[in-house]
């Protein structure tokens, strides 16, 4: 269902976000740059400081300001430049063209006001939608995502529902105006592995009768791998390697990304006697890069790698990869 | 009684039987109590001395629950525990705190388990205080040992603990866990808080320090590729009570509880060509509370194989194959009658 040729709906150039702390600045998003086609689904995958969440956040403009600022770069949504709205028109992009869902459905739903409530402001407000028109059209919501008996449970709060229910809520709010792009943001990694499969069986089925493109922001490769058409891996704030799902998985080109698939412990099939790590940490972005920000912990690292920062370079077809070990290797990098 | 080694009893360094921990529910004015959370209900196994016990399931199935009983950090309500021959359960306060030094404990939370006003080497060097006479010179040496043990470089023993990286906080974690040369520790979801890549970091440092000084290791985790990595025999919890104990590669190989099955299959691999065909079996609903669980099986309410027998008779935990401990009446065997066969798969 993914239309490879058709126009891109999101197209991110070369995005900057930086958070003025007391202790300086830290470059959270360094030239980010990627697109999303009508009906794709996009995996992001990295670690917790990579810049994934905060990437989304900036082309949302949902990040306070100050700390964090955005230095440059464009976001085109449907032909709009998203950084060019008023905070009015943007308050109309966010929650009707771009639904998102976050991933603490503990915090990020309103305990005071009713799950009904929570849903029907958005028709309200978004669509005009009147009282006894928005609490049917939230009921079916309800009802759609999976929980049982949604007309009563409308006037529930959130603390009475489980977690995987408040998660078909926020599903179910982030669906409410018919949105062309979700953005969900490790919606499945506060939730238990048998509730973690019923929430990513649900919004495969409702992308499948919503044709809605979704960006899938998570830190576990499984996930990724049953549901994307195309992964980015991001590290220190940048892209490093990007391609189809199959291609990923099958052909890693990026160092990162071969140690990050082989640090996973596999439940099935063969079991590795031991364990890959990735030694050292993460770097904290204290300046823009100046180099690799994978060069310290990288083991085929040389010296260009320290000097310089790696672009993005085609492998083949949709396959980019930012590494000098490999596109100086090409085919026979890691044989 | 899950003997998997029977006659050889004495090599069990814990033996829990009947073990039952239940938190009042108190309400009204009078905080009268009006029922139970059965958080652990009638469990019994035992660990091995060397062995890795990995102990899984999903959130509020009283797996650390269990973790914390064995170290007496919470009161049971019944059943017995012994460690290395004593009897934990009914210990007073002496005997807790001469069996304490040898069972040890690894927090979920590198951040919340250490104390944000003392120094690394304060914090590591605590247990050593408090359980040995060591002069200053030896506690120093001591505290330098445990930490080139857990790769932590001794130049940062005066730094306090918000100025390191998570990995390096559960480090500090494990060098504190090990300062009294414990035979048990239990390692109570040592890795849930950290990154994917420095999850392998710890996980390969727990095994080498079991190699290195013959621990036991209670490892209670929900991640279950992580399990069968490292562990040699796998209990899985379900609403308090045990519902499948086996050798590691036959309960990931050939998993027989229904509960174990949903569970193993709901995890996805990384891997798009074996994702595309995985066989997916997704549970219905939520856990029940524990407050008021179903009767019969625990899991009659979710199971995808419920018979009628389910909803009225709670399945004994029983030793079915050699070694291979399951309840459920699917394997029960006057339940065995044609027309009442255990599925094949």
């Amino acid at each position: 269902m993914i239309r490879i040729e058709s126009p891109d709906i999101l197209e991110v150039r070369d995005l900057k976000t930086v958070f003025q702390t007391r202790r300086g600045e830290i470059h959270a998003v360094n030239s980010v740059s990627f697109s999303l086609k009508p009906g794709e689904l996009l995996g992001v995958v990295g670690e917790s400081g990579s810049g994934k969440s905060v990437t989304m956040m900036s082309l949302l403009r949902l990040l306070p300001s100050p700390p964090a600022e955005t230095r440059g770069g464009s976001v085109k949504f449907n032909g709009r430049s998203l950084l060019d709205l008023s905070p009015a028109e943007m308050r109309r992009v966010r929650g009707r063209e771009i639904g998102f869902i976050f991933q603490d459905p503990m915090t990020s739903l309103n305990p005071v006001l009713t799950v009904g409530f929570q849903i029907t402001e958005l028709l309200r407000r978004h669509l005009g939608y009147s009282r006894s028109k928005a609490k049917h059209r939230a009921a079916n919501l309800l009802d759609l995502v999976g929980i049982p008996d949604a007309r009563k449970r409308l006037s529930d709060f959130p603390h009475q529902f489980s977690g995987g229910m408040r998660q078909r809520v926020m599903i179910a709010i982030a669906l409410a105006c018919d949105p062309k792009v979700l953005i969900a943001d490790e919606p499945t990694t506060a939730l238990d592995v048998t509730i973690q499969a019923q929430i990513i069986e649900l919004l495969k089925d409702l992308r499948h009768k919503f044709g809605m493109a979704i960006i899938w922001i998570t830190h576990d490769l499984g996930v990724i791998a049953g549901i994307a058409n195309r992964v980015i891996v991001m590290y220190g704030g940048k892209i490093v390697e990007e391609a189809l799902v199959d291609e990923l998985f099958a052909n890693p080109r990026h160092p990162y990304t071969r140690a990050l698939l082989a640090t996973v412990p596999a439940v099935r099939g063969k079991r590795a006697k031991k364990l890959n790590s990735i030694e050292g940490q993460a770097p904290t972005l204290s300046a823009e890069p100046s180099n690799c920000p994978f060069c310290p912990r990288c083991s085929y690292s040389f010296d260009r790698c320290q000097r310089e920062v790696p672009l993005k370079s085609s492998v083949s077809a949709y396959h980019e990869v930012a590494c000098f070990y490999s596109s100086m290797q090409g085919d026979d990098a890691f044989a | 009684m899950p003997l998997h080694e029977r006659g050889n009893a004495h090599r069990f360094l814990v033996e829990i039987k009947g073990l039952r921990v239940y938190f009042p529910i108190l309400a009204g004015v009078f905080r009268r109590k009006i029922g139970d959370v059965k958080a652990v209900d009638n469990v019994s196994f035992s660990i091995v001395g060397g062995e890795t016990l990995g102990l899984v399931g999903e959130s509020g199935c009283g797996k650390t629950t269990t973790g914390r009983a064995i170290l007496r950090l919470t009161d049971v309500t019944s059943g017995s525990i012994t460690f290395d021959g004593n009897d934990v359960v009914n210990a007073d306060g002496h005997e807790l705190r001469a069996m304490r030094p040898k069972m040890q404990m690894i927090f979920q939370d590198p951040q919340a388990s250490l104390n944000p006003r003392m120094t690394v080497s304060d914090i590591i060097a605590e247990p050593i205080i408090e359980h040995l006479q060591l002069s200053g010179v030896e506690k120093h040496k001591k505290v330098c040992e445990l930490m080139d043990a857990v790769g932590l470089n001794q130049d940062l023993a005066d730094r306090y603990p918000h100025e390191f990286s998570g990995g390096q906080k559960q480090r500090i974690g494990i060098a504190r866990a090990l300062a009294l040369n414990p035979k048990l520790v239990v390692c109570d979801e040592p890795i849930a808080a950290l990154d994917v890549s420095i999850q392998a970091q710890v996980v390969n440092l727990l095994e080498d320090l079991q190699d290195r000084l013959n621990l036991t290791y209670l490892f209670i985790s929900h991640d279950l590729g992580m399990v069968r990595h490292i562990a040699d025999r796998v209990a899985v919890m379900y609403l308090g009570q045990i519902v499948e104990l086996a050798q590691r590669d036959d309960l990931y190989g050939d998993p027989l509880h229904p509960y174990t099955k949903a569970l193993l299959s709901a995890v996805p691999e990384a891997n798009p060509e074996m994702e595309r065909n995985r066989k997916q079996i997704i549970l219905r609903g939520d856990l029940p509370s524990p407050a008021n669980p179903p009767t019969g099986c625990n899991f009659c309410t979710r199971c995808p194989k419920t018979m009628d027998i389910c909803e009225s008779v709670e399945p004994r935990f029983k030793e079915i194959m050699p070694r291979r401990f399951v309840a459920c009446h699917l394997y029960d065997r006057a339940n065995n009658r044609p027309g009442n066969q255990p599925p094949a798969s």
